[in-house]
């Protein structure tokens, strides 16, 4: 049995990268939140609010851009809620986080009912950009070079934070508001305002990868359609020791899983998905108790700022 | 040891009791509070949608409350509620997260419902049955945290993840279990054999309540009970005021917490559903958090939380038909009603600062 | 006589928090080219001041004036605008970025940062004032003393004028110690004015030009530079102890305090032995301890806070363990055994840190009274908690030691610091002891429980226990302790007998002379 088959691969690959998507820009959203000390369990309910104010907008206004970027606002509005809960009135980051997708996930189901339980609207195919030259690649040309502008963006903000993360003075702020807050503060930078500011973005990146879900990956809004991502994108984080490529490794990974069942049937292979879904969370377990990592979490994570607190 | 005041000279009495009712009173509004302001912020979304808030709470009091059926509803859905709160409140008193309460209860679910129906076969009877099957899932249960325990224990590495993963992974096993494993074969919809009416969680007193109520009200009430009254939950509650010590209570407090979901998962099975239907999660994991926050993890005050919600629940799952608004509001109210509760609490621990 | 400004003058400085004076009405002045040394004992108000000229804390009354003009320090980044850098004990740094990191985290957020440039700085700056700062080393791999090397290249990169060191010397080894007082001097030869805060004797005569001693919130004398040159070695330091342990004042209530009377039973053989007990720690280790406590008898363990007698304590009561040495309690060897059993044997330990290790915070004031004994008859049969016993128990140890509740189930953490203190002493002393060591009981109390709590201390010691009473206030010791041993460096470094030449030479071998 060829495994290699086009048609497999082809639709292995695929699958990786409609699911993959979201959770690459969820995990590097909690990435930064965390890296700044925020532990955001919200995130579930970021991509919800993103995915269903996106699909709203796209369906509204007929058009995928407005769309996404109906879904990054929604995404940091709900991040802004959590900022000030959290960050500005110090209150349990778990808690908050707990509540913001419980609340996410009633409301946005609430309003796909209100607006669109009778009519479930659909929205139309996506435009793709062929890279030119690229895309012409067999067997992966089609799949990774002619995609949505999203899927490129979304990849290529990975070397973007890494740079800013490593080669800027923004990166150096996050990374002392989340590891020593108080030398920043002696620095003379707001540490709070630093904070809230990663909260927001990754509230926007939450909530694109919630619309990216809604209107190119299924072409519609479904309540709890995030199944889970959002977890695993905190997840995914927290593994990835403040490095975004390993963010984009792991979503590749867990995008594969997720799509290996539809490529498995191309084969003619029928593996539930169940079996397949466990394997990226038995991977991890087994990473964790062989290596033993400290998942190296910034030190101030978790716990809100004080200034003078001794 | 001589009197203090007769060497110092000070009258006053050592212990100064104030007004008990003032006291009384205080409590109750620092958790109703809450209650309330929470019910106006969501009465005035449901306003926004074009809905009556008060013919709509009074619609779901009286379904989930005033009928028969739906009181017996709202208290049977207690029974399974109850048991993972039981197991939240052990974890979080001992300072620890376990967020895994989903895997375990479904894998309690699946064992549970496998096992009944085989050992009903083999001529077993029921109450033996029930019980086994009962065991079965509470060990089941807390072998599933056992890793999670483990990895806390040996490395300090974050619970949060490792439970949420186990969770996961326990979902997706126990989806395996009833699609491939236990399957019932005499029916269309991929599902474990159903249990017999008969074979079930007796109902109470000729009602149609379950005695699933029974053994989460048992449940609550002993890990309230241990919590408050007995060395060890003591012990517990020493190392959950401790970060640092949390990392010495871990296997058993996990063990114990999972354990209890999964006797959640069971009770369900065998005092409401009777099977396990493939792909079925009704997510009660994350939702009772808010509910036990909300009780301050005192065991009564959660017994009234969990009737609540309970009864918002099967009344809104009425509504839901019938007036035309989805039970996901339920979900909004529990949000709401704990961020709420978050704030107040902050407002109450300024106020003692500035007293000081 | 310098007729130069003041680069800083701080006038009728006074703070006040919730039941203390830290500083009451301090007059302060910094010259350049001077390492001002403020020394006082813990609790006497150096930090509270530097804090407030570092822009941490705000002055409820007074005023600063720099270069002329008077200034309101409202936050860390007004000081360092103002010239004004400070060092602290513990390190500023953010232990996962390099040097340069943390160096070029002041400046605006769009801006590359300018590695290089602060790189070429720092090896500038470093090499002016003989120092070895790596800036591309992190700065968690850094040790203490490299940390503070940095932070000071940094204030000077900011261009500060004035350098605090707040007890930065606290941690760090003597040698490096020494490395940081040499390069006090360089800095002060190039024009900088330093405050140095310490409570080490030593370190002020060795490095200082003007000292100026703090005590209880005020200050009670300066040496100029002039009269420190004057002196000698050994007049200096006698001046500074007298300031420092309010000798002076003391002399006339010499005869008075002859009145103390004593329990200890002298022809008894002693309850609590210490034999040749050494303890590992990084920062002061403990050696050659020598002990012996008789019933009734109370044994003050005096000097300077830091040198020990923390460890000391601990080993005793079997929270950390002793690396040699033997401890006898009754006769019966007691090293090898549990903090529980100790405790059972009639060994309490009164601890310093009420809050953290003392008590729970959360919990009540019933339940704290029984924390060491969870699970004990007759307040737990089987486990099962004995409500009934506990309540009368904790309603008579309430009431006998007067604490405050507003409610008996209020959490402990919500009393006041006395309450707290009168809880943890109705714990350790309840059950007949028969050795206890109390540590800075009364440290953060008002008068009143200071009172009651000395008190408490003799009772124990009447009642035949013997009492180690571990404390930095040296009127306390007197008040109450028979002997008193002063211990320096993680040792006892001798024992006088409490009688009228006590002060003095208790004075003397803690400031280092033998």
């Amino acid at each position: 049995m060829d495994l290699f088959t086009v048609g497999f691969l082809t639709s292995l690959l695929l699958g990786a990268v409609i699911a993959g998507v979201p959770l690459l820009l969820a995990g590097l959203g909690e990435q930064l939140s965390e890296k700044a000390g925020v532990l955001n369990i919200g995130l579930e309910g970021m991509m919800l609010c993103g995915g269903y104010l996106g699909f709203y907008v796209a369906w509204q206004s007929q058009s995928m851009g407005f769309g996404l970027l109906a879904g990054a606002l929604g995404g940091g509005l709900t991040g802004a809620l959590m900022a000030l809960l959290c960050v500005w009135w110090r209150l349990n980051q778990i808690v908050v986080g707990i509540a913001i997708t419980l609340g996410a996930e009633g409301a946005t189901a609430l309003l796909h009912y209100f607006q669109f339980s009778r009519t479930y609207p659909r929205l139309g195919n996506v435009d793709s950009w062929a890279i030119p030259g690229l895309h012409q690649i067999p067997l992966v040309g089609q799949v990774l070079f002619n995609q949505p502008l999203v899927v490129y963006l979304a990849v290529l903000t990975v070397p973007l934070f890494a740079w800013i993360y490593r080669s800027t003075l923004a990166g150096l702020y996050l990374q002392a508001a989340g590891d020593k807050p108080a030398a920043l503060d002696a620095a003379g930078i707001n540490v709070l305002r630093t904070r809230t500011i990663a909260v927001v973005i990754t509230g926007m990146f939450a909530g694109l990868g919630g619309a990216f879900m809604s209107q190119i990956g299924a072409g519609i809004f479904v309540p709890f359609m995030t199944q889970g991502n959002g977890f695993i994108g905190i997840v995914l984080a927290m593994l990835a020791r403040g490095k975004p490529l390993w963010v984009l490794a792991g979503a590749l990974l867990f995008g594969c899983c997720l799509s290996m069942t539809t490529a498995l049937q191309v084969l003619g292979i029928d593996v539930p998905t169940d079996v397949i879904q466990m394997l990226p969370f038995i991977a991890v377990m087994l990473v964790l108790l062989l290596f033993g990592r400290r998942a190296s979490l910034p030190a101030a994570l978790g716990a809100p700022y004080v200034r003078g607190a001794r | 040891m001589n009197s203090q005041s007769e060497q110092t000279g000070l009258s006053s009495p050592a212990v100064v009791l104030p007004s008990w009712t003032k006291v009384w009173l205080m409590r109750l509004a620092y958790s109703v509070l809450p209650l309330l302001i929470a019910l106006a912020i969501t009465g005035s979304l449901l306003l926004m949608m074009g809905v009556n808030p008060l013919k709509y709470y009074a619609y779901i009091v009286r379904k989930g409350l005033f009928t028969p059926s739906g009181l017996a509803a709202t208290l049977t859905r207690m029974g399974p509620l109850l048991l993972i709160a039981a197991s939240l409140i052990v974890a979080f008193r001992a300072g620890l997260w376990n967020l895994g309460g989903d895997g375990q209860f479904l894998l309690g679910a699946v064992t549970s419902s496998a096992l009944a129906p085989a050992l009903i076969g083999w001529g077993v009877p029921v109450w033996l049955t029930l019980l086994l099957a009962m065991l079965a899932a509470v060990v089941v249960g807390a072998i599933w945290a056992l890793l999670p325990g483990l990895l806390k224990a040996w490395q300090n590495i974050n619970e949060i993840i490792t439970t949420m993963m186990m969770s996961f992974l326990g979902i997706s096993l126990a989806n395996v279990l009833v699609k491939l494993v236990f399957c019932d074969p005499n029916t269309t919809v991929p599902q474990t054999r159903t249990l017999p009416w008969e074979d079930r969680l007796p109902a109470l007193f000729g009602s149609n309540i379950s005695s699933g109520l029974l053994i989460g009200l048992v449940a609550i009430l002993a890990v309230h009970w241990m919590m408050t009254r007995s060395a060890f939950g003591l012990q517990l509650r020493v190392v959950g005021a401790n970060p640092q010590a949390a990392i010495h209570a871990g296997i058993p407090v996990f063990a114990l917490s999972a354990a209890l979901a999964g006797l959640g998962g069971a009770v369900e099975i065998m005092g409401v559903q009777g099977n396990v239907r493939a792909d079925w999660n009704p997510a009660y994991g994350l939702v009772v958090v808010p509910l036990v926050f909300l009780a301050r993890f005192n065991g009564f005050g959660t017994i009234a939380f969990v009737f609540l919600f309970s009864m918002l629940s099967i009344g809104s799952e009425s509504a839901a038909r019938r007036m035309d608004i989805p039970n996901h509001f339920t979900l909004v109210t529990v949000a709401v009603l704990m961020l709420v509760l978050g704030l107040t609490e902050c407002v109450e621990q300024r106020q003692r600062q500035k007293k000081g | 006589m310098s007729d130069i400004a003041p680069v800083l003058s701080v006038k009728q400085i006074t703070k006040r928090f919730p039941g203390i004076v830290a500083n009451d009405q301090v007059d302060f002045a910094l010259w350049p080219g001077e390492v001002h040394v403020l020394l006082g004992e813990n609790g006497a108000g150096k930090s509270t001041l530097v804090s407030m000229l570092a822009g941490l804390l705000q002055p409820d009354e007074g005023s600063i004036t720099l270069a002329g003009e008077q200034q309101s320090i409202h936050s860390p980044q007004r000081a360092l605008d103002l010239g004004i850098g400070t060092v602290f004990q513990h390190s500023m740094m953010v232990p996962s970025l390099s040097v340069v990191d943390n160096f070029v985290l002041g400046e605006r957020w769009w801006k590359r940062p300018p590695r290089a440039r602060f790189a070429q700085e720092i090896a500038r700056v470093s090499k002016e004032i003989g120092v070895q700062v790596n800036p591309y080393a992190t700065a968690g791999s850094l040790s203490l003393g490299e940390q503070q090397q940095a932070e000071i290249v940094r204030t000077l990169l900011r261009g500060s004028r004035v350098l605090i060191l707040d007890e930065a010397t606290a941690m760090l080894t003597p040698q490096n110690a020494s490395e940081l007082g040499q390069l006090m001097r360089r800095l002060v030869a190039q024009g900088l004015a330093v405050v140095f805060i310490t409570h080490k004797l030593n370190e002020a005569l060795d490095w200082g030009d003007r000292i100026s001693v703090l005590r209880l919130g005020r200050k009670v004398g300066e040496i100029t530079p002039d009269s420190l040159r004057a002196l000698s070695r050994e007049e200096a330091t006698r001046r500074v102890v007298q300031l420092m342990f309010n000798l002076d004042a003391a002399q006339s209530r010499e005869a008075e305090h002859r009145e103390r009377s004593s329990s200890c039973q002298h022809d008894a053989s002693p309850v609590l032995e210490i034999h040749a007990l050494e303890v590992n720690d990084a920062l002061m280790p403990v050696s050659r301890i020598e002990l012996r406590i008789r019933p009734g008898e109370i044994i003050g363990v005096a000097g300077i806070d830091g040198n020990g007698q923390k460890q000391l304590a601990e080993a005793i009561a079997g929270q950390r363990p002793l690396s040699s040495g033997r401890i006898w309690l009754d006769g019966t060897s007691i090293e090898s055994d549990s903090i529980g059993e100790r405790r059972r044997r009639g060994l309490r330990y009164v601890t310093d840190n009420r809050l953290g290790e003392g008590t729970v915070g959360t919990f009540p004031v019933a339940t704290n009274l029984l924390l060491k004994q969870i699970g004990d008859p007759p307040f737990w049969r089987n486990g099962i908690e004995q409500t009934a016993a506990i309540a009368e128990w904790s309603r008579v140890r309430i009431r006998e030691y007067d604490i405050r509740v507003p409610q008996t189930d209020t959490p402990i953490g919500k009393l006041s610091g006395g309450n707290i203190q009168k809880a943890v002493l109705a714990r350790e002393l309840g059950g007949t002891p028969r050795a206890v060591i109390f540590s800075k009981p009364t440290y953060g109390l008002d008068l009143q429980n200071i009172r009651s709590t000395r008190r408490r201390i003799r009772e124990t010691a009447e009642s035949g226990s013997a009492v180690m009473l571990i404390s930095t206030d040296l009127e306390e010791i007197l008040e109450l302790a028979d002997r008193i041993a002063v211990m320096s460096q993680g040792q006892i470094v001798g024992v006088v007998e409490n009688d009228p030449r006590a002060r003095s030479r208790v004075g003397e071998l803690m400031s280092g002379v033998h």
